[in-house]
């Protein structure tokens, strides 16, 4: 008996180690930041920098509503990526190239503020092609970093 | 041999040891909380996206049973998701951090709700419903429009009445729970007393047993939702091959985006942004676009609708030729769990469709 369990130990460990790490990911990612509107923007693209990738551009969604005479508070998208991965995913798999770049929704809630991204692993489901399965992985692992951070 | 054996056990040991640690640090109700609900309801319950789970007439009248199912089972189609893989520890130390935002005098709010049905009779029910609840939980039980934070509404309304027509919210909700609730009504919310406005306790036993004949409506909503979402073999992405050169489609494209109502906002190459001005791949080309007044419903239903922004169609040459892709709105709105932001996805699918025809024609 006890041979046997010290036989699947490093299984349990292995197990164990999963579970630890496993959360509830949900297909959208989302965190609350207790910062205004303009410092949690400011950590967000910090973040995502200082995660290895170039903010291509920031879709000022609140400014298009408010000269469009519809009120709102700040709503912005933050679009961003690499660009050899871009250039390379988006050549080898080009049906992928609707979702690409990279985006993370921003907007306030009073004093607070929202962040939102679909969980880049949703992505395997939708394009399961083996190449790709590593970048899903790494964007999930950078997204869930970049929330994580921005909780504060 | 065995000296490496004996490390490989060690080492499975100490790592075994670190994720019981962690299992066991994983059941903080407080860490919990903020790791998956906070986002949504808001910091100590205030409120958000979410129900305000802080509001103290809400606590004294739900159970802890209540918050578990509801935890467990989730709202299908009203934003809500269910968590599944949570542990019954898990959710029991949620429940128990929600309990703490509220600061009540008496020594516990915690209400328990007898499972019996409460039978009344359900045609005289439907006509109390119809006359004092369909204005805010409407006609069929759907309830409010949108979530809790919206742009198009005033901050001051702490909650969207819920869809009682819901399995989630039935399976959550007992007949008892029901009954208090219309009894004492919720304070700070629209929910008034229906006691104190006049109905009679038979009026209300009456009004709870046509709530629960909604069962039958929520599980075909359900089974709906299920089916929706089983339409896995949808594309995320819709594909159109164009016959004319690259420059010619984009033309085409911006043409007939205007011809839809919506304003072109800017076309640009997919990479720019991330290369040199200058080097961007001119066979990859994005055009974004907008309808205001859309763009306003759908914030106005769920505020988390960003993934979707702006409207948007790329044209790439491959060498296969030159190709019209967008996002299927269809597939991703089931990431939302929202069925009134499906609706509004599934026509955008169709309007996304009628553009590239006539830009492809």
């Amino acid at each position: 008996m006890r041979q046997k369990i010290t036989k699947y130990l490093p299984l349990l460990a292995l197990i164990g180690v999963f579970f630890m790490n496993s959360g509830f990911a949900q297909d959208l990612m989302m965190v609350r930041s207790k910062q205004a509107f303009p410092e949690a923007m400011t950590d967000l693209q910090n973040a995502i920098i200082k995660h290895g990738y170039k903010i291509s551009r920031i879709q000022r969604v609140d400014i298009g509503l408010t000269k469009a005479k519809y009120k709102t508070d700040k709503y912005r998208v933050v679009f961003f990526g690499k660009q050899d991965e871009i250039e390379k995913i988006s050549r080898d798999y080009p049906d992928i190239i609707a979702y690409l770049p990279l985006k993370i929704s921003i907007f306030a809630e009073g004093e607070q503020t929202l962040i939102v991204g679909m969980n880049p692993e949703k992505l395997s489901e939708f394009y399961p092609q083996a190449g790709l399965q590593l970048y899903f992985k790494r964007w999930k692992h950078d997204y869930q970093s970049i929330f994580d951070g921005l909780v504060k | 041999m065995n000296r490496i054996s004996f490390n490989t056990k060690m080492l499975a040991m100490v790592l075994l040891l670190i994720s019981v640690g962690g299992v066991y640090a994983g059941i903080n109700g407080k860490s919990l909380y903020q790791h998956n609900c906070a986002a949504c309801h808001g910091d100590g319950g205030k409120g958000g996206v979410g129900v305000p789970l802080g509001l103290e007439s809400f606590q004294v009248t739900i159970s802890d049973s209540y918050l578990f199912s509801t935890i467990r089972n989730g709202r299908p189609g009203r934003v809500m998701p269910a968590f599944k893989r949570m542990s019954d520890a898990q959710i029991d130390a949620i429940i128990k951090y929600v309990r703490r935002f509220v600061k009540s005098s008496k020594k516990s709010i915690r209400v328990t709700y007898s499972s019996k049905s409460i039978k009344g009779d359900i045609k005289a029910g439907a006509k109390i419903y119809k006359k004092n609840c369909a204005a805010c939980h409407g006609a069929n039980g759907e309830g409010g429009k949108g979530t809790g934070v919206t742009f198009s509404r005033p901050r001051d309304l702490p909650i969207i009445a819920p869809a009682l027509a819901n399995s989630g919210f039935l399976k959550s909700a007992s007949d008892s729970m029901i009954k208090q609730t219309l009894v004492k009504g919720r304070k700070g919310t629209p929910m008034v007393s229906f006691l104190q406005k006049g109905l009679k306790m038979k009026d209300i036993d009456n009004v709870v047993a046509y709530i629960r004949s909604f069962e039958k409506l929520a599980a075909a909503n359900e089974k709906k939702l299920l089916h929706d979402a089983k339409e896995k073999n949808l594309s995320p992405v819709i594909k159109v091959r164009s016959e004319y050169d690259l420059k010619t489609t984009v033309a085409n494209l911006q043409k007939a985006v205007a011809a839809s109502n919506y304003k072109l906002i800017r076309t640009q190459y997919l990479n720019q942004g991330l290369v040199e001005k200058g080097k961007e791949n001119k066979k990859q080309v994005i055009l974004y676009f907008c309808n205001f007044n859309q763009l306003n419903t759908a914030l106005a239903i769920d505020p988390r609708v960003g993934l979707f922004l702006p409207c948007r169609l790329t044209v790439a040459e491959t060498k296969d030729g030159v190709f019209i892709y967008a996002v299927n709105s269809s597939r991703l709105s089931q990431l939302y769990n929202n069925a009134e932001l499906s609706k509004i996805c599934g026509a955008m699918r169709v309007t996304y469709m009628a553009i590239i025809e006539e830009a492809t024609l």
